[in-house]
């Protein structure tokens, strides 16, 4: 595809400014800074992963796994801001599932070390991470505020801070998981999977697509469990003191 | 906490050996406000002590501070003369029983509420206890199979006090438990608490909004205004009220 080709394909761009000034949607602002700001940031990545794949370095290759964890901390934590340091709790998962996936690939030769392959692989596994990692805090947050009277009646008969968090835990966990699964189920019978359809479009062997896709969806499976399980298991101590007193929303049951 | 020993604990009449529970000078403040004010007093072992005064007078919060689910910004609380810090968190819930208002239940079936206690502590109920613990709150042995979420707020008061007794509390403490039951369940479960008191030797204390009730079930009453201790002393202190915001209380003239 060549540069001319793309500024052809701004028609698409055009259409929807067209018709948001027709119709005064008041869109047009928001659709022009949306594809200014793709076209930079994707070519930016773009050079930035040809100059890797260049280099060949693995300095380089650590340099940019780095950045995906740090852009998807970032992003994650504003969710869990209730949970007291959040931010290392969500960096040692990422970086641990980062870890573990890319061993496994590695080790077991189901990927070649190159930049090729380790980075766009990372940057899925990341990304995903992250966004079950928002999932899990959003829902976790908000199965302990509403499951209050149980976590205080359980702690009130003696139970143990791990014991009365486990529901709203094990709720939550199972909560971010799900979608991951039954996205799996119905891949491919309604639309077709981004990275495949963007590999069989350049060009690659429909099935060698498939086969790729299908490893991918195998480590978001992995990716899905271990982000949950470990914020999950990071996270719950915290609404504790060391009195196994609920630390959240204790003060406003009534005087 | 301040006040660590025996000596430190004021004036109070009664012989330390009498006390269940002693405060000097308790107080518990939030961020926001002061809600316990230099509380000190005691609760007579063996007795039944109803607890009265207007609503946001502090009551459930000091509850929660002697059932160990907060703790005192500052002062003593001792429970049968050891100091409640030496306490472990679980095994001070266990002995210090709380009945709490919302009479919460833990999705599943009577017997599995009942059970709770034990299954907090990786033990189980026998049947034959399960049916001894649901005839002690006057309820049939037809009611451990029946779901939780089925049973009427009377009900559902009864089975929180019967799942508290499995801990074989010391000290029982009941907040507000008849506030949203009819007259004839009011009664019928002031009768069970005034046999629990004889039977099992058990120390009662029980928040209520009604003057009546602390006048014919409590032997001793505290009146708590505002934070503070205002009077104490037997129940019919509240038939002729020295404190002058006792008797506007009492006169139902503050809310």
């Amino acid at each position: 595809m060549s540069f001319l080709t793309l500024v052809i394909a701004l028609v698409f761009v055009a259409i929807p400014l067209v018709l948001s000034k027709t119709l005064n949607l008041g869109l047009e602002r928001d659709t022009i800074v949306a594809t200014v700001r793709s076209i930079v940031q994707l070519l930016a990545v773009g050079y930035l992963l040809q100059f890797v794949f260049d280099s060949e370095s693995i300095l380089y290759i650590v340099l940019m796994i780095v950045l995906m964890i740090g852009a998807a901390t970032e992003n994650a934590r504003k969710k869990g801001s209730s949970i007291p340091g959040i931010t290392w709790k969500l960096i040692v998962t990422f970086l641990f599932v980062q870890v573990l996936t890319q061993a496994i690939l590695l080790s077991l030769n189901i990927i070649p070390a190159t930049a090729q392959y380790i980075i766009p692989i990372s940057g899925m596994v990341i990304g995903n991470s992250m966004v079950l990692g928002i999932l899990f805090l959003n829902r976790f947050t908000a199965e302990v505020a509403s499951r209050h009277d149980e976590t205080e009646l359980i702690l009130s008969l003696g139970g143990t801070p791990k014991q009365a968090v486990h529901r709203p835990l094990v709720t939550s966990i199972k909560a971010s998981i799900i979608p991951t699964i039954e996205a799996q189920k119905t891949i491919g019978l309604v639309q077709l999977p981004g990275m495949m359809s963007g590999q069989i479009i350049a060009g690659a062997d429909p099935v060698q697509a498939v086969m790729f896709q299908l490893l991918i969806l195998f480590l978001l499976l992995t990716t899905a469990v271990i982000t949950s399980i470990m914020l999950g298991y990071f996270s719950y101590p915290t609404l504790f003191n060391n009195r196994m007193q609920f630390i959240k929303k204790q003060h406003n049951r009534g005087a | 906490m301040v006040g660590s020993g025996l000596n430190a604990k004021g004036s109070d009449s009664m012989k330390e050996d009498e006390a269940a529970i002693q405060f000097h000078e308790v107080n518990f403040a939030t961020k926001e406000l002061t809600i316990l004010k230099s509380i000190t007093g005691s609760f007579v072992r063996g007795g039944i002590t109803t607890l009265v005064g207007p609503s946001g007078a502090g009551k459930s919060t000091l509850f929660r501070l002697c059932n160990g689910l907060l703790s005192a910004s500052s002062g003593g609380i001792w429970i049968d003369g050891i100091a409640i810090d030496d306490y472990e968190p679980v095994q001070l819930r266990r002995e210090i029983g709380i009945v709490l208002q919302s009479a919460t239940m833990i999705a599943g079936t009577v017997r599995d509420n009942l059970e709770l206690p034990r299954a907090l502590q990786g033990e189980s109920l026998t049947d034959n206890e399960a049916e001894e613990y649901i005839k002690v709150v006057g309820l049939g042995k037809e009611f451990l199979t029946r779901n939780s979420h089925d049973l009427s707020g009377g009900q559902k008061q009864r089975v929180s006090i019967a799942r508290t007794l499995v801990n074989r509390p010391k000290i029982l403490l009941l907040d507000e438990i008849t506030s949203s039951l009819d007259r004839v369940s009011t009664q019928e479960i002031e009768e069970l608490i005034v046999h629990i008191n004889q039977h099992y030797k058990t120390t009662v204390i029980w928040i209520t909004h009604h003057l009546d009730q602390a006048l014919q079930i409590g032997t001793y009453t505290w009146v708590m205004m505002d934070g503070k201790l205002v009077e104490s002393g037997p129940s019919n202190l509240l038939r002729n009220p020295e404190n002058e915001d006792v008797r506007r209380f009492v006169k139902g003239e503050v809310e």
